[in-house]
């Protein structure tokens, strides 16, 4: 069985570059430019695994994800309720433009003297974004109907979102940070989803205010944007280990509080997931590792900033290049092309099955347990991860084990 | 000798004396006095009443927890004739040394100083006064010239004292043999034996619960973690220091880690509290000190530069800076064998009035004096509190590890219990590292000296000085390192060299020793105990 990866991702499992016109491979690690071209022209045998689904874009570009939320909001609240919807206010006010400039205008009004972010819809690593205050800093994004076709078919304007800014990040030491979260989903019906342990908290290098806007160093805590920000320090390094932020949380707000931000991280999660699961075309082929970017307010709210379907997996340091290399371990690991997995684990290394077509839980569920109240979800993010015993015990030979 | 007794009545009649003198006796005062309104107090049975009263109202439970603190603090008790400084440290070669050493520190301060021509104090001009006080939250951010600056001594510098150590009552002639101390610290000091410590340290012995192993992953939480959990919980709402400390031994889970060391240090957030912190913080606005510039220096080289605490760098300013500022911590003088470093006004010299200590603290920061604070910064984040465990941690335990005494928590103990446990329990280890010309004390010092804040992961470190704040001893770190060495054995028989060793020793991914290894450590502990 070979193994091709097109990406330059160093694994454990080395990789070579694919030749081209190359159609005989088994598993794709492809990047979504070559999935765009080839996907709808490849034909997979039964066994081959890719590592995106054909219209990911759904989740991932931003203007889609919220256009995609807001509208499982709407069927949520029609279908069971104010309080059931309102557990999917995770995202700030968004808007799409030019095309939804006027609404946009309406809600900036509503609330004078906000904040907001613009967010091109198709980049990443920060490129093209920037904050604003006063409507003229977006004139370019007017859908105005006074401009003649001419001049709107010249100066074809880029799409955007327009998001209410998060203006009280909860703050460790001054700095902002967000956390970056992996989610692996290998299949959307019925909706399987895995949630890894591990994961990180990115800080900007420098203190947090409102007064200065343009300086996106504060503002945007990336790692691309906060290499090139002056007093960057390759040393310093600017992430804690998701164990680490954990950990400082519950030592400042306890330990119950703490489960339950979590608890509503976990929400976000599955939710999001939930929300594009008619519209993403399932294959048995696909896979997709995602990253979650979550920004958390000093109220403890959690809010989804974005999902990216293609997570850096370039390293930052020593332990994140450790990090990465299991994650990617696991990920395959899940995919299983050796068949050693019997199907029904909770758990494979690092990652826990978070969604198995409905909730997943840590105690077993069977006639005895069933009247009981509690049931805890089957997550740790941010706790130990000791992977390399859990997998070790997993995959022990076993005679007669068979793969359902 | 004194007999108990009278050793008893001196050491209540000191406690009462300095209580006298603190804002809890006003305050207790007052209570008293108002609580006199109350229909259950009556004449008859006033003092009873009155008692009882501050009791239920949990103000006799706060004067235990400040009586249980002066306990912490008091200097050995002594004779009566017997001059001061043998209350500070009772063996003259030590004093010596320890004298000479602050000599050759405050010269490699004064030099500096004339070199760089920098003052040692200076007032700071209004605008520049003002520039602070904006930028108090983000000192970070300055990015002021210190290339000039060299720490006074590094850890290394001191390990170069602590060996050349003798007490010349000592008849060190005889040949070197299996039974002379194989090790650098060449000091005949008495350290307890592995059956004593095993009783002393029977919390850790392998058949009680501990955090930090029996917590992990696998263990069912209702074995141990629950109900370690409920009882802590219960030690904060009674609020009782005794309690917390013992509590302690066994670890504190992460959510009620910081009251219950507040509670153990008897570290309160008072009005008064906070007012002293913002005095100092004062003193820092208005006078720039030479010590500062130390300070920012050795931020910005450790712990600016460590993968933990990086976030923190703001705290550390604020608290260190405010800290060489605070006479009282010139108080644990009385019991640190260290002398804080006069200096005369102009022309006075030899003149006692007209002495000041310098810094006014009398402490002269090294080389990773930042990593104490460090790791507090993940328990408390407003400044005052921060300051407050900060300052309490240094004069119990801290101040310990840069002064030459013979204190059992003491530095020189610490390396000699450390060197006589290797070679008591890995002999064969001792003895090549030895011959390769690796001293396991070269390797081990800077963990210890720094209580091996940096070389820990932060949740392995809270486990550990909660086990310092715990047994109120340093002896615990002493045991962690030659735990260290226990484990990596094999890999250190195979070295050559002292580089070879330092790298062999655990400093995995971020230089950090990793759970397991501080997990072994512990059960080595107890292991090493048994």
């Amino acid at each position: 069985m070979s193994r091709n990866k097109t990406a330059g991702y160093k694994g454990p499992y080395g990789y070579q570059k694919r030749r081209e016109g190359d159609g005989e491979w088994d598993f794709n690690w492809c990047d979504v430019g070559w999935l765009r071209e080839n996907f709808d022209h490849s034909y997979m045998e039964e066994h081959v695994r890719i590592c995106h689904f054909r219209n990911h874009y759904e989740l991932t570009r931003k203007n889609l994800m919220v256009k995609n939320l807001k509208r499982y909001r709407k069927t949520l609240e029609r279908e069971a309720g104010r309080i059931e919807a309102s557990k999917c206010d995770f995202f700030p006010r968004t808007f799409e433009l030019p095309s939804e400039y006027h609404l946009f205008v309406e809600e900036f009004k509503r609330s004078p003297g906000s904040t907001w972010i613009m967010k091109p819809v198709a980049r990443s690593q920060g490129k093209g974004i920037f904050l604003f205050q006063k409507l003229k800093d977006i004139m370019d994004w007017k859908k105005d109907g006074s401009r003649s076709e001419e001049q709107r078919d010249e100066t074809q304007v880029e799409s955007y979102v327009a998001q209410r800014y998060i203006e009280n990040p909860y703050l460790i030491s001054g700095r902002k940070f967000d956390l970056r979260v992996y989610v692996l989903v290998t299949s959307y019906i019925p909706l399987k989803a895995w949630l890894y342990r591990d994961g990180f908290a990115r800080f900007s290098s420098t203190r947090f205010s409102l007064t200065s806007i343009d300086d996106q160093y504060v503002h945007l805590t990336n790692v691309a944007v906060q290499k090139t920000a002056p007093d960057y320090d390759p040393e310093k390094g600017c992430k804690w280990q998701m164990q680490q932020l954990r950990r400082y949380l519950t030592a400042r707000h306890g330990t119950e509080t703490i489960e339950a931000l979590f608890k509503d991280v976990d929400n976000i999660f599955v939710r999001s997931l939930q929300s594009v699961q008619k519209v993403i075309i399932n294959d048995k082929h696909c896979f997709e590792l995602y990253g979650y970017d979550i920004l958390l307010d000093q109220d403890l709210k959690p809010w989804l900033i974005e999902v990216n379907a293609s997570p850096s997996l370039t390293a930052s340091s020593q332990e994140d290049y450790e990090m990465k290399c299991c994650l990617l371990e696991d990920t395959l690991h899940i995919v299983d092309m050796e068949g050693r997995l019997t199907g029904r684990e909770k758990r494979v290394g690092g990652y826990d099955l978070m969604w198995n077509d409905g909730p997943v839980y840590r105690e077993d569920v069977n006639l005895e347990t069933l009247g009981s109240a509690c049931f805890t979800a089957n997550t740790h993010l941010g706790c130990v991860n000791d992977r390399k015993k859990q997998l070790r015990q997993l995959l022990k030979p076993f005679p007669g084990k068979k793969r359902i | 000798m004194m007999d108990e007794g009278t050793e008893l009545s001196l050491t209540i009649a000191q406690i009462v004396q300095r209580l006298k003198a603190t804002h809890l006796h006003s305050q207790i005062e007052r209570q008293a006095k108002e609580c006199l309104h109350r229909p259950e107090i009556q004449l008859e049975s006033l003092k009873e009443d009155v008692r009882n009263f501050l009791k239920a109202s949990g103000w006799e439970r706060k004067l235990q927890n400040a009586v249980y603190r002066e306990l912490h603090v008091q200097p050995l008790p002594s004779h009566p004739a017997a001059p001061p400084e043998h209350a500070k440290e009772p063996l003259a070669y030590m004093r010596k040394a320890q004298v000479n050493w602050e000599k050759r520190i405050l010269k490699s301060l004064n030099s500096m100083c004339t070199e760089l021509g920098v003052p040692l104090a200076r007032k700071r001009p209004a605008v520049e006064q003002k520039e602070l006080t904006n930028k108090w939250n983000e000192m970070g951010t300055d990015e002021p010239d210190l290339s000039r600056f060299r720490p006074v001594y590094a850890p290394k510098d001191f390990l170069e004292v602590l060996i050349s150590l003798r007490n010349p009552n000592h008849d060190s002639s005889e040949e070197a043999s299996a039974k002379s101390h194989w090790g650098l610290i060449q000091v005949p000091l008495h350290d307890r034996d592995i059956p004593q410590m095993r009783e002393a340290y029977s919390e850790l012995s392998l058949t009680t619960g501990q955090l930090g192993i029996d917590d992990h992953t696998h263990v069912p939480p209702d074995l141990f973690e629950s109900e370690h959990t409920r009882i802590g919980k219960k030690v904060v709402n009674e609020q009782d220091s005794a309690a917390a400390q013992q509590y302690s031994r066994q670890g504190c889970p992460t959510g009620l880690r910081a009251d219950l060391w507040a509670l153990i240090l008897n570290s309160t957030n008072e009005p008064e509290d906070v007012m002293h912190y913002e005095q100092l913080k004062a003193g820092v606005i208005h006078h720039d000190l030479l010590v500062d510039n130390l300070i920012y220096k050795d931020v910005k080289l450790t712990a600016s530069n460590d993968d933990y605490y990086f976030v923190f760098e703001d705290f550390l300013y604020q608290v260190l800076l405010c800290f060489s500022r605070d006479t009282a911590v010139l108080e644990h003088f009385s019991y640190n064998s260290a002398t804080p470093p006069k200096s005369y006004i102009q022309g006075k010299v030899g003149v006692e009035e007209f002495a000041v200590v310098y810094p006014p603290n009398g402490v002269i920061p090294f080389h990773g004096f930042s990593m104490y604070v460090a790791p507090l910064c993940f328990l408390y984040n407003e400044p005052s509190k921060l300051y407050s465990v900060f300052r309490e941690m240094y004069v119990r335990y801290f101040f310990r590890l840069h002064s030459v005494s013979s204190s059992t928590s003491g530095i020189v103990s610490l390396c000699l219990q450390f060197e006589r446990l290797l070679q008591t329990h890995l002999p064969q280890l001792f003895y090549h590292l030895r011959e390769i010309g690796a001293q396991p004390l070269r390797i081990a010092f800077k963990w210890m000296v720094r209580a091996f804040s940096g070389y820990l992961s932060t949740d392995q470190l809270l486990l550990l000085w909660d086990r310092i704040l715990g047994y109120d001893s340093l002896e615990i770190v002493a045991v962690l390192a030659a735990a260290v060495f226990a484990f990596r054995a094999e890999n250190l028989m195979e070295v050559t060299s002292l580089t070879s060793a330092e790298v062999s020793v655990p400093r995995p991914q971020a230089g950090r020793l990793s759970p397991t290894h501080t997990h072994t450590g512990f059960h080595s502990g107890p292991w090493l105990l048994k």
